[in-house]
């Protein structure tokens, strides 16, 4: 992404700008940090994919094979929270940073320096919580949801993660304050709301979602801290606390957050697919009115992970309807995709490929969510691989391809060449093909009763979790080609037209390939 | 072409966030060996918190510097004002988990101690009566009352929003002196809340046997009020640096967003206090 910076650097502050590490350690562009949020982004994916590969060693086989017990919680504990908060939640700001003032004309984020500042503060989190592996007692093994009492009882690596969270979290909120006033402030004149790319959309409430809930999560892990080492009871009955209620706290933040991890590949697949089906979205205002839904709903479902956990029974029904109609303006976006598809002249370059992935898999996990809505069949069902098998539908084939299929659509806008579309076609399949070699057979394991979080089990769930493995490891290895491709497409390649998709509407578009280093510096104007 | 400044400004390449973030990175580091018996955390504790009032001093003077010098338009203001909002907003969800953690021990939690079951299987004996420590707790203590120091810090703080208001008022006026008196008299009030909450904090220990480790009502009413003085702590700081400001001739009628975003925080901080003299003096 560095040509992206050459083309566009003619300009008079020449001298003002430093060079080197220095000026990714300082700068105040949007392009640049959007830059470093994917780079960091997809540094994180790998760490977390090799913990992930390392959990799937130890499952190879039933009984205990290369980690001791301690060890394989970490890992899965570790696997959860870099992804989650590392891989995923950073990739997204990564494309708002890129694309929200291309998109919306702005020659920027509304505070640019900030901006810097949020970026800058995920590294210290990373390091926070790879230290924590090496400290006495190793990394929290608490499990991503840090339940009391298990948090409350771990070793420093606790701590190391807690402060980790806090300060994700205040990247978080910065980021937000960011993008909220970025998008209500600085859109070019005749950009009005209602004519906003569904990204820009669905960035805007994603951002609502992550002021609302981040300071909830830094309330509860605060609670943990104070817990810990200050002697407050929240959590310990003894004292008049509660462990149950740290779940109560950790699910209000908890649900909105997969939401916030879903909602801006909504918006990237709701671009991409009118690009390849040539047509307009069908039903732009029912898109932006089932994501406001999706997310006031969020606020109100979160016991539906703790239906296990013992509640009056009206509360059980009202968080198993109030769940179920999540799956309303779900099915809405999803309908309104294929609407869009419907007798259009399509074709399917990688991006449209990893669309048409998106919405064929990501709907397989919206049923399994369904499922595990009804509260009885949850009941059988909580704590089990079924339940691993549903957030991997929604977060790999949903979350990360759309993210992959971002990636192929504007990077030609970001670097100025084409990637290699072969391939990115390989990168496509294999990654579909090996994903569902690698999570289908979980939906069986889960629903003979194998429980989730454990590094043996009993022998008649050995076959699901060799083919699980073997699948796991075609699909890391299957990430390499990603990082071949787009390597190979910021080095060079055929040239990029600044109208990369025929297909293509949006402000983007119009600007040169790769973008200048400055855009949109004079407003345009938005019929 | 017009230049980007005319229309937007966008800052030159900066190097106080890195600062920062080193700052918090050594916080974390320094507070987590602390926290587990490592006696060096606190200094990277201390060094990390003096970096980070380095990086928030030249940070903020460059903004000032910048504002002072003409370089934030109309559409600049209006970015500070979205943003402060939402940036309240997010403490007031911050505040909302802590709320929502003391409704839980009143209305379920401490109850449910209590509940016949418990009463028979686990802790026989246990009353479960607002203000609770918790069945397990053997010590006694007494709940802090609501209308000695605690009603008296209500009406010093809603004093004080009187007094930043008239300040505001002066401000709007160009009348540097009722400007400036009315920050003085707002920094005041809030000191002397500070002071006061700080011997409400010795009187609790030392009198009431009040401790943080004092169960449901110690951990809420350490964390509740605690939190609160944190802020407004960082509230009075906050005004003392305007005041600064004022007296150094910033501002003007129709350009101090950040007298104003200052005193909305204040304002914040305000109704969060009337909450907590509610809800966990009074109530
Ligand atoms: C139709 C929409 C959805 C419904 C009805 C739904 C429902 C559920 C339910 C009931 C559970 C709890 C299962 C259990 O622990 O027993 C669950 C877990 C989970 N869901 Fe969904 N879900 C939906 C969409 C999503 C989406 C879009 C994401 C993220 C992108 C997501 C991520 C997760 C995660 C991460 C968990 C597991 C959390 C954990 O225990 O570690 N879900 N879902
Ligand atoms: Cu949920």
């Amino acid at each position: 992404m560095d040509a992206a910076h050459a083309h566009g650097y003619g300009h008079g502050d020449h001298a003002h700008h430093p060079s080197g590490i220095l000026r990714w350690i300082q700068t105040t562009n949007h392009k640049d940090i959007g830059t470093l949020y994917l780079w960091f982004s997809f540094s994180m994916f790998l760490v977390g994919g090799v913990l992930a590969l390392m959990l799937r060693v130890e499952l190879f086989q039933p009984g205990l094979q290369v980690w001791r017990p301690e060890f394989f919680n970490q890992l899965t504990t570790m696997h959860g929270l870099i992804m989650v908060f590392g891989a995923i939640m950073p990739a997204f700001v990564g494309f708002a940073n890129w694309q929200i003032p291309m998109m919306i004309g702005a020659p920027d984020m509304a505070f640019a320096r900030m901006n810097n500042w949020s970026f800058w503060l995920l590294p210290p989190a990373a390091i926070l919580l790879v230290v924590s592996f090496f400290v006495p007692g190793g990394a929290t093994a608490a499990g991503w949801t840090v339940y009391a009492p298990l948090s409350t009882q771990m070793g420093p690596g606790m701590d190391l993660a807690i402060f980790a969270l806090h300060i994700m979290g205040a990247s978080s909120i910065m980021g937000s304050i960011n993008i909220i006033t970025t998008i209500l402030n600085m859109r070019a004149p005749g950009m009005t709301l209602m004519k906003m790319p569904l990204f820009v959309w669905t960035w805007l409430i994603t951002a609502y979602l992550l002021i609302a809930v981040m300071p909830v999560l830094a309330g509860a892990i605060t609670m943990i801290l104070t817990d810990r080492h200050f002697g407050t009871n929240f959590f310990n009955a003894a004292g008049g606390g509660d462990p149950v209620m740290f779940q109560h706290i950790f699910w209000f933040f908890g649900h909105p957050e997969v939401y916030i991890m879903i909602l801006p590949a909504f918006g990237i697949v709701s671009q991409i697919v009118p690009t390849f089906a040539r047509k307009p979205l069908f039903g732009y205002s029912s898109m932006v009115y089932a994501t406001s839904s999706i997310a006031i709903l969020s606020f109100i479902v979160w016991a539906h992970h703790m239906f296990t956990v013992g509640m009056p029974a009206t509360a059980q029904l009202f968080f198993m309807y109030a769940t179920m109609l999540i799956a309303v303006p779900t099915g809405v976006k999803v309908f309104n995709w294929i609407a869009t598809m419907w007798k259009g002249s399509m074709t399917f370059e990688t991006p449209m490929l990893f669309a048409c992935g998106f919405i064929f898999v990501f709907s397989m996990g919206g049923f399994t969510g369904l499922v595990l809505a009804i509260t009885p069949v949850d009941i059988q069902l909580q704590d089990t691989y079924y339940v691993v098998a549903h957030f991997h539908y929604v977060l790999v084939a949903g979350s990360l391809f759309a993210i992959f299929g971002g990636v192929y659509y504007w990077i030609p806008k970001w670097t100025g060449y084409m990637y290699d579309e072969t391939l990115g076609k390989w990168h496509f399949w294999l990654s579909m093909i090996f994903f569902n070699i690698t999570f289908f057979p979980m939906h069986f394991s889960g629903l003979a009763g194998m429980p989730r979080r454990i590094p043996d089990y009993a022998l008649q769930f050995a076959d699901f979790n060799m083919i699980s493995t073997v699948g796991a490891f075609g699909f890391g290895l299957s990430q390499l080609i990603f990082l071949w491709v787009v390597i190979k497409c910021i080095r060079g390649g055929q040239k990029a037209a600044d109208q990369t998709w025929e297909g293509a509407e949006g402000l983007e578009w119009t600007l040169p390939s790769p973008a200048p280093y400055h855009t949109f510096e004079t407003p345009p104007v938005v019929k | 072409m017009l230049s980007q400044s005319a229309r937007y400004f966008i800052p030159e390449p900066s190097r106080w966030p890195i600062f920062g973030s080193v700052a918090l990175l050594s916080m974390a580091l320094g507070a987590a060996s602390w926290f587990n018996g490592a006696s060096w955390g606190k200094f990277l504790l201390i060094a990390g918190v003096l970096i980070l009032f380095y990086m928030l001093a030249g940070w903020f003077t460059t903004v000032a510097h910048e504002s002072e010098g003409g370089k934030y338009n109309k559409q600049v203001d209006i970015s500070f004002r979205w943003s402060m909002s939402w940036f309240i907003f997010s403490e007031v969800m911050f505040f909302a988990a802590f709320f929502g953690a003391l409704f839980y021990m009143r209305v379920i939690s401490v109850p449910d101690l209590g509940g016949l079951e418990s009463q028979q299987l686990i802790w026989p004996g246990f009353k479960a009566e607002w203000p609770a420590s918790g069945p397990g707790i053997k010590e006694h203590f007494s709940p802090m009352g609501a209308w000695g120091i605690p009603a008296l810090n209500t009406l010093l703080l809603l004093s004080s929003g009187v007094t930043v208001t008239w300040a505001h008022w002066g401000l709007l006026k160009n009348n540097r002196m009722q400007l400036i008196w009315g920050l003085v008299m707002t920094i005041a009030l809030g000191m002397t809340f500070l002071g006061f909450q700080i011997y409400e904090y010795a009187h609790a220990v030392s009198e009431l046997n009040l401790k943080i480790s004092m169960g449901a009502y110690g951990a809420t009413f350490f964390m509740l009020t605690g939190f609160h003085g944190f802020h407004v702590t960082i509230g009075t700081i906050m005004l003392i640096v305007i005041l600064f400001r004022c007296v150094a001739g910033h501002f003007r009628p129709e350009h101090h967003f950040g007298f104003e975003g200052v005193a909305w925080y204040w304002h914040f901080v305000d109704v969060v206090w009337l909450l907590l003299f509610i809800f966990v003096y009074w109530l």
